[in-house]
């Protein structure tokens, strides 16, 4: 830690002691999340994301390992086993819906988290590498999070797919050939429902190790905080264990209890109707929408509508993954040297705009494609303002 | 120079997007959407209030084994309910012996041990309910190429849930003349029956409970109206959609009574750890006591003064 001030760690015990000697691995743990690592005392709720989103991460990979227990990844037999879960298996209604708004609140809390580093500037040097791997955990969720809806093999899960995979056919010559690798065919089916089962389960334990590189790199200069100007000393901070733990203890009470409130009482309430209807490639449903999470991604790449030089699709792709991919060159874009947006009123105004565009693209993306939805879907996308 | 490359990547992008949006609007405006008879008389469904809505709610049984007999005498006839086992019954309050004696009225698709044909055997609680049709086309053939949908998912599987399918059953009616006034060419075709509930308004789906008393319910139960059946299948339907639905809400509520009285200890553990932590900011200025002191006797002595 670069902390002149941070704790080192004292084995209290001689068993402690024995195995700090042999493997400092309680050391690297007090260091990290302990009383060893001064976190400014000035946070505000909006730092208990990070927290949050580890705590969903863990839930997302314990209930989805109980659930590939029971699932079966068969064209003919996937969205019954799905079924099976919810009738059969004991608790098993419960694991299910615990994963599938598990993945709602994840993004919840990572959108709020992204959200929060974007307004105190908290990828500006030097923390521009913990900004960036926090990108490609997002990128890493977002895949993760396609794979899994594909998964019951539902109406909206093959849709969807067909829908998402047909991203890289907009490319020209080699876009059709790479659509077809991915899927293994030319549509979704047998092929491409197993390979998505074996990625959906290997990349979250991808994103628990970029998590770690993320923490690790966040730990050197140390978070961030409300004023974006640097500690000073030891006056400044607050040892994570007990200040932080206790602060994050009762907030991930609260968030849980929203969370089981979904879970509980309203565990459709984010999915699709059309979801419960097994996988039918002779129809297509009325709208395909994806996931809420996907909802501002999806009205970019509906807004453009005609083709100029490119086709249309491609400039929608090129749009949509643009906007996320402006994302890792914003410390060298914003050469503000203050960090925190409460001291950039211009600033300030962007910010806004840019919520309320990516607000506004979600609901434009949930609705269903008719001319006028489509045609208010033509407000600039995140690109726009974000390099603004 | 790189800013400069980014500047116009983004014009680019932007300059296609307003172009995408002004022939859009253009066309908007030159031949503007027609209306259509979809939008202007499709209805949202009926409200429908059953005992197993809200958090706290429970299973009528005796509504579900009233649905159950209308599913059994009336959509068993097209419709299948592949999901559901005859044991699953034990969640409507029939006892083992009812299960057993309901599972044996029904005869499954099963191999002659003997030949190895094709054959039937009276069905066991482990047993699911057996399809009407053996196979989609076979559904399809005796239907006029629509398909009846199997019913186990249904009220999680439509918009609207157990009010849509009970809006859709009792929504039959003949198809209002000022639709056809507004819309002469969208007469319901031959062999589809107009309902306002249905998406497209035209339903392959003849009227399935036609008249009070088409089922005759047992002893204590409500009059059998068409309008009691359609609320007791629904009802059904709720129940073979998530047969799980009312321990879902008991555990909910245990969780949540959990969760709140843990966050609440949680607060108040957050308070007492950080009680020593909040810095004593020593008051300044015009809030520092000897400042307010001086200036009261500032004040006192100019009164003192002027009097």
């Amino acid at each position: 830690m670069s902390f002149a001030w941070a704790k080192p760690y004292e084995p209290k015990t001689d068993i402690g002691r024995w195995i700090d000697e042999r493997l400092p691995l309680p050391r690297l743990v007090y260091g990290a999340i302990g009383g060893g690592y001064p976190v400014p005392r000035n946070l505000n709720y909006f730092w208990n994301f990070g927290v949050l989103s580890g705590l969903f991460l863990t839930i997302q990979i314990v209930t989805g390992i109980v659930l590939a227990m029971h699932y079966y990844s068969y064209a003919d037999g996937a969205f019954t086993s799905v079924e099976r879960i919810m009738r059969d298996v004991n608790a098993g209604w419960l694991i299910r819906y615990a994963h599938a708004n598990g993945a709602s609140f994840f993004f919840v809390a990572v959108y709020i988290h992204i959200f929060r580093g974007l307004y105190y500037g908290s990828y500006k040097a030097p923390r521009e590498l913990v900004w960036m791997l926090g990108l490609v955990i997002y990128l890493l969720m977002m895949a993760t999070a396609f794979l899994g809806y594909v998964l019951p093999w539902g109406q909206m899960s093959y849709w969807g797919a067909q829908v998402i995979t047909g991203f890289f056919s907009a490319f020209p010559l080699v876009g059709e050939p790479i659509r077809v690798w991915l899927l293994g065919g030319y549509a979704p089916d047998q092929a491409a429902l197993t390979r998505f089962f074996s990625l959906h389960y290997l990349l979250p334990f991808v994103i628990a190790g970029v998590v770690i590189l993320h923490i690790w790199s966040l730990h050197i200069p140390g978070s961030n905080n409300p004023t974006g100007v640097d500690v000073k000393d030891e006056k400044d901070t607050l040892p994570f264990h007990p200040f932080y733990t206790a602060k994050d203890g009762w907030f991930v009470g609260a968030f849980l209890t929203v969370y089981a409130v979904f879970v509980f009482f309203m565990p459709n309430a984010l999915g699709h109707a059309d979801n419960y209807i097994p996988a039918n490639p002779l129809a297509t449903p009325a709208h395909i929408v994806p996931e809420w999470y996907f909802w501002p991604f999806y009205a970019i790449l509906r807004a453009f509508t005609v083709d100029f030089i490119l086709p249309a699709k491609l400039w929608g792709v090129l749009a949509m993954f643009g906007s996320i991919l402006l994302l890792f060159f914003l410390p060298w874009l914003d050469r503000s040297p203050v960090r925190s947006g409460n001291y950039r009123p211009v600033f300030k105004r962007f910010y806004l705009l840019l919520v309320v565009d990516v607000l506004v693209l979600g609901w434009c993306g949930g609705a269903p494609r008719n001319r006028s939805t489509s045609a208010s879907a033509r407000l600039p996308p995140p690109t726009i303002s974000r390099t603004s | 120079m790189v800013r400069i490359i980014a500047f116009f990547v983004g014009l680019g992008f932007a300059g296609v997007l307003l172009w995408s949006f002004v022939v859009n609007l253009y066309d908007n405006i030159t031949e503007p959407p027609a209306p259509t008879a979809e939008h202007e008389f499709h209805r949202e469904p009926k409200e429908l209030h059953l005992a197993s809505d809200g958090p706290f709610g429970k299973w009528d049984k005796a509504q579900l084994q009233r649905g159950f007999q209308v599913y059994k005498e009336v959509c068993a006839a097209c419709h299948s309910l592949e999901r559901v086992a005859f044991r699953d019954l034990a969640g409507l309050g029939y006892n083992e012996a009812e299960i057993k004696a309901i599972a044996k009225s029904y005869d499954v698709p099963s191999i002659n041990p003997d030949t190895g044909e094709p054959a039937t055997r009276k069905g066991i609680p482990a047993d699911y309910f057996p399809k009407p049709y053996a196979n989609e086309t076979a559904g399809r053939a005796a239907n006029n190429n629509a398909y009846p949908p199997d019913l186990s998912l249904i009220t999680k599987a439509r918009e609207g849930g157990a009010a849509y399918i009970y809006s859709l059953l009792t929504g039959y009616q003949n198809q209002p003349t000022e639709l056809l006034k507004q819309f002469p060419d969208v007469k319901t075709p031959e062999g589809l029956h107009y309902n306002p509930y249905f998406a497209n308004l035209n339903i392959a789906m003849p009227k399935p409970i036609v008249s009070d008393g088409q089922v005759t319910y047992g002893e204590g139960a409500p009059a059998a109206t068409v309008d009691q059946m359609a609320k007791d299948v629904s009802a059904f339907l709720v129940w073979t959609a998530e047969p799980k639905l009312v321990n879902r809400h008991r555990a909910g509520m245990a969780v949540l009574i959990f969760l709140i009285m843990a966050t609440v200890l949680g607060y108040m553990a957050y308070q007492n750890i950080w009680a020593s932590a909040k810095r004593k900011v020593a008051p300044k200025g015009p809030l520092d006591p000897d400042n307010q002191a001086k200036r009261e006797a500032a004040k006192a002595e100019a009164g003192g003064i002027a009097g």
